[in-house]
């Protein structure tokens, strides 16, 4: 068989949710992409981005409202035969035993129980998970039961195999131990499986794996731009050529994010009110800044480097990273942070000082912030409540991502003691202290 | 890789194990009586002809076995009437519109309002033959068990987890193997709840639906709610004594043999992940396990649902067009629900003409005022209930030592049917010439408030160990440590135990309201008195409008107060 035939083609695909209100809300837009035979694509971007929503599209489990889907050349209408998948939180049946839940997909199709067995055995064989066939899945560790999980989808002998985060709900060890696996499979040979798509959020996993990195823009989601890797397998995390390649990958990453520095003020589209902010927990923020401003980075620090030191993983750093620069207290600049003048000071204020210059960057590049606070000014009582500011993000987010988005603003605002939210209640309110810093 | 077969599995040995002949004769015993009663079940029987009922208690046990079987029957039909709505329900949409609103209703509907309706009915189906009488008792219990089963299921089924939901489609699993495979392992554990509150609601009406006193019709079908109501009539408390002793052993036969394996069987289906404490066992589980003959018989099971499996496969992937989405669907479902919307009104304008032609418009704000008495009834006395078991609950449910055995005995207080103890509340009202409006009162709660109590104990004896030292810590104590803590801390099991109490309190106003003891003769004023009089008089637009009334004021209840309740209890009081 032609070793670049199309396995699943998307052709300027589009989806959107219907959300509460009955806005049509699109998550893909005119996405174009094709998976060919012997190729791993990974799928990187930001959480929301719609890559979730593009792999179950290929997995016939969504339709599409706009544009064709093909499956070796046929429209796809529903979930094909040929198409494995692997889920993020492994999904496996918790009543039934590991054997039988590998043999779901061959019970399914009517083959017969010898058969079934025989395959079933070899496949629990091949992912390492011999002597487990008669055990629940709840004896089993995170690690294990997603071996039952790729078992199952590879005993189906299928021609594309999709994994959801297959790695992202178990711990770097095991995550790591588990890719490799995979990939001596793959690269062996002993899988029948002709493509593989990979959806991640981590970049390093992304880069050891894939052929090609795909890298997804949000709000819509499409495809940003896509990069080529032609190392060989198996990939050395620590060579410099899968380095370089990393720090690309978190410069393409980072290269759209939301800045408030200086430098590109004026080339940077003003936010939006409604616009998506990054989940950013304070206490997380002030201490990326501590990091920043200590040694080793003396205020300017490589992702890559920064993720290892702080031991956090991609999805949970980068949001962090956006909100800081968002704020104006630190600047991104082709995969590195630098912490401006005002993060400096920042660090060494102190803790209500901290609060009051919180507060007033909230203001001046939080347009959601700005408006409920400048909404709140015009109440006499000082109080509103949360219910249309959720409305108005809703038309533009989706109900989820809208309520996501209040939180993580109030959260913030609350830091910087803006305004104040009364969760029994769902009302925000003006500080009982009323000072004038904010205005 | 080669594998190194060090071990082989153990083979099975060809002769039968032990297990086999002590179960044997169990096994058999339990045949001739079933074959037995339901023989007893077919005697032919014309209405009117009186049906030999004695008090002895030497014919309690044959009773028991009557009634048993009468609950077995009205269970298995639940639990198939269950699968067919739930299936309905959740895959059929436009069905979905309609079913779920009329479950609602039909489970606030009396089950002495069924039993008024089709009993004619089911005695024209088999004339000359007792079963349809038999029938009609069957479907008066299937009524009392029924409703929250199917909701139970219907439930479960729509929330299948995402991802687990998604396996299946991936996967292939055709409808039929995604219902065995996937959707009733998954709602197993809430149906064998259920399943085990059904029955107390069963027993709780033992007496109303085999004592059948509706519509002028006066028929009495051997079993053990027949001999209570012979013994009322008697005044005979010694057979009322022996009776409540037969039902103790039927609600413990139960429990043992049939719920008690069920529940240690359905613990592989729980969903979470983790190992919480110690798992149910039972001996009869453990007894039928050991046993090649039952091993035999679920294997049987197993390799004929495979085979169906194997029969009922999808056929087509999502390549072939038939796997395309009808675009049509979007006019045909405005088409369904303008026909709904159309039925609905021209019945709403059916109501109203026949109130107006056939009870009036004062005898409906009369029934809404008894509404009203009832509804008050209810919410005080769920609330003195509360002052009562709340603390109770709280008590016992710390003290770990107590907690868990003191729990069964709650729940097996639940199932016992309160109404048993009505004879001695006439008395003693009789005796010291007390007002029936209020001391009739307490009775609708005696068999629910059981139900605030033991989740009331579950709820506190969960309360996070780190929590109470915290409380410990701060020296929190008085009023403060109940409204910072420990009411917080119980409110949404309560919430839960509230909203079945209150339910359960409704259903039983019938039978509480309205008290009899030989000829004497109790009534409070109020909607349940009012059901259960033109009941026994057979006033079917009455009796309807009663219904309704009852209906109104129950779903506007959970409406308003319950779900609201439930709803504050799952957003912001919990772990």
């Amino acid at each position: 068989m032609n070793a670049h035939a199309p396995l699943v083609e998307l052709k300027s695909v589009g989806k959107s949710f219907r959300s509460a209100d009955g806005v049509q809300r699109p998550v893909l837009h005119e996405v174009d992409f094709t998976l060919r035979e012997r190729e791993i694509v990974a799928l990187l971007g930001q959480s929301g981005s719609g890559k979730s929503t593009l792999l179950r599209i290929m997995a016939g489990l969504v339709p599409v409202d706009g544009g064709e889907v093909l499956y070796r050349g046929q429209p796809l209408h529903g979930p094909a035969r040929g198409v494995g998948m692997v889920f993020q939180s492994f999904a496996l049946f918790p009543w039934l035993t590991v054997q039988q839940n590998v043999e779901i997909g061959l019970e399914a199709r009517g083959m017969p129980a010898p058969e079934r067995a025989r395959r079933a055995v070899k496949a629990i064989e091949m992912i390492g998970l011999s002597g487990f066939e008669s055990a629940l899945p709840r004896e089993l560790s995170g690690g294990m039961r997603q071996r039952v999980g790729i078992a199952r989808a590879l005993v189906i002998e299928p021609d594309v195999l999709l994994m959801d985060e297959a790695f992202s709900a178990l711990d770097v060890l095991t995550g790591e131990r588990l890719r490799e696996d995979i990939l001596e499979l793959w690269d062996g040979g002993a899988m029948s499986t002709r493509g593989m798509l990979v959806v991640s959020h981590n970049i390093e996993e992304a880069v050891l794996m894939a052929d090609r990195v795909l890298i997804f823009a949000s709000d819509p989601g499409r495809v940003r731009c896509q990069l080529a890797v032609h190392l060989p397998r198996p990939r050395d995390p620590d060579s410099p050529q899968v380095r370089m390649l990393i720090d690309e990958v978190y410069a393409l990453m980072t290269a759209g994010a939301p800045r408030a520095g200086r430098v590109t003020e004026e080339a940077e589209p003003a936010a939006r009110l409604t616009e998506r902010l990054p989940e950013a927990d304070v206490a997380r923020m002030e201490g990326l800044l501590e990091w920043l401003a200590d040694e080793p980075f003396r205020g300017r620090a490589d992702l890559p480097q920064l993720a290892e030191e702080t031991e956090l993983t991609d999805a949970e750093l980068l949001p962090v990273v956006h909100a800081v620069s968002l704020l104006g207290l630190a600047r991104l600049e082709s995969g590195d942070v630098h912490l401006t003048q005002l993060g400096q000071r920042y660090v060494e204020a102190s803790h209500t000082d901290r609060q009051r210059l919180f507060g007033h960057q909230l203001l001046e590049h939080v347009p959601l912030v700005a408006h409920m606070r400048h909404s709140l000014e015009q109440e006499s009582a000082g109080t509103l409540p949360e219910k249309p500011f959720l409305r108005m993000l809703s038309e533009h987010l989706g109900a989820e991502e809208a309520e996501r988005v209040l939180r993580t603003a109030i959260e913030w605002a609350r830091h910087g003691e803006v305004f104040e939210y009364d969760y029994n209640t769902g009302t925000i309110h003006l500080p009982d202290a009323l000072m004038s810093e904010g205005e | 890789m080669k594998k190194n077969l060090l071990f082989y599995p153990r083979q099975v040995v060809e002769r039968g194990s032990p297990w086999d002949w002590a179960l044997l004769p169990l096994v058999l015993a339990v045949l001739v009586l079933v074959a037995f009663g339901a023989q007893q079940m077919t005697r032919p029987y014309e209405i009117g002809e009186p049906l030999q009922l004695s008090l002895e208690p030497i014919a309690l046990p044959y009773y028991l076995l009557r009634t048993t079987l009468r609950m077995f029957i009205a269970l298995g039909c639940s639990l198939v009437f269950s699968c067919v709505f739930a299936v309905l329900a959740a895959k059929v949409r436009p069905a979905e519109r309609v079913l779920v609103p009329m479950l609602d209703i039909l489970q606030s509907v009396p089950i002495l309002g069924f039993l008024s309706i089709t009993v004619a009915g089911f005695i024209a189906l088999f004339p000359g033959n007792l079963l349809g009488v038999e029938c009609a008792a069957i479907f008066a219990i299937f009524t009392s068990q029924a409703w929250n089963m199917a909701f139970s299921l219907y439930q479960s089924m729509r929330t299948v987890p995402a991802e687990l939901s998604e396996a299946a489609r991936v996967f292939q699993l055709s409808g039929w193997q995604r219902f065995w495979r996937l959707e009733l392992p998954h709602a197993m554990p809430s149906l064998l709840w259920n399943m085990m509150m059904s029955m107390s609601g069963g027993w709780f009406f033992v007496v109303a639906s085999e004592a059948i006193s509706v519509s002028n019709q006066n028929i009495m079908l051997p079993g053990i709610g027949s001999y209570i109501a012979r013994a009322i009539e008697a005044r005979d408390l010694g057979a009322i004594g022996w009776a409540i002793g037969a039902m103790l052993v039927g609600i413990l036969l139960y429990d043992q043999l049939l719920f008690r394996p069920l529940v240690a069987w359905a613990d592989k289906f729980r969903f979470e992940e983790t190992d919480s404490g110690a798992a149910p066992s039972s001996w009869v589980l453990s007894w039928l396990r050991r046993s090649a003959g039952a091993r035999a018989v679920g294997d049987l099971f197993a390799s004929g649902l495979e085979r169906s499996f194997v029969m009922v496969r999808r056929q087509h992937d999502g390549t072939s067009i038939r796997a395309r989405r009808f675009a049509g669907a979007a006019t045909l479902t405005r088409v369904w629900d303008a026909a709904v919307a159309a039925i609905v009104l021209f019945a709403v304008w059916r109501l109203i003409t026949f109130i107006h032609a056939e009870v009036g418009w004062s005898e409906v704000g009369h029934v809404f005022v008894l509404g009203l008495y009832t509804l008050v009834r209810v919410l005080v006395l769920i609330a003195l209930a509360a002052l009562v078991w709340v603390p109770v609950g709280i008590w016992i449910g710390m003290n770990p030592r107590w907690s868990g055995r003191l729990q069964a005995i709650a729940q097996f207080l639940a199932a016992f049917p309160a109404n048993l103890m009505f004879p001695v509340a006439v008395l003693l009202i009789v005796k010291w010439q007390l007002n029936p409006d209020i001391w009739l009162s307490p009775l609708m709660v005696f068999g629910t408030q059981w139900y605030l109590l033991f989740n009331v104990i579950a709820g506190a004896s969960t309360i996070p160990t780190e929590l109470r030292f915290a409380a410990q810590n701060f020296g929190l104590s008085g009023w403060l440590k109940w409204r910072r803590y420990l009411l917080p801390a119980v409110f949404p099991s309560f919430v839960t135990g509230a909203i079945t109490a209150s339910g359960g309190s409704w259903n039983a106003s019938i039978v509480a309201e309205s008290v009899s003891w030989g000829h004497t003769t109790l009534e409070a004023h109020g909607l349940g008195s009012y059901i259960a009089r033109m009941t026994s008089v057979g006033d079917f637009p009455r009796i309807a409008l009663g219904i309704g009334v009852m209906c109104i004021f129950v779903m506007a209840l959970n409406h308003f107060v319950w779900r609201r309740l439930y709803r504050i209890a799952a957003e912001r009081m919990h772990f």
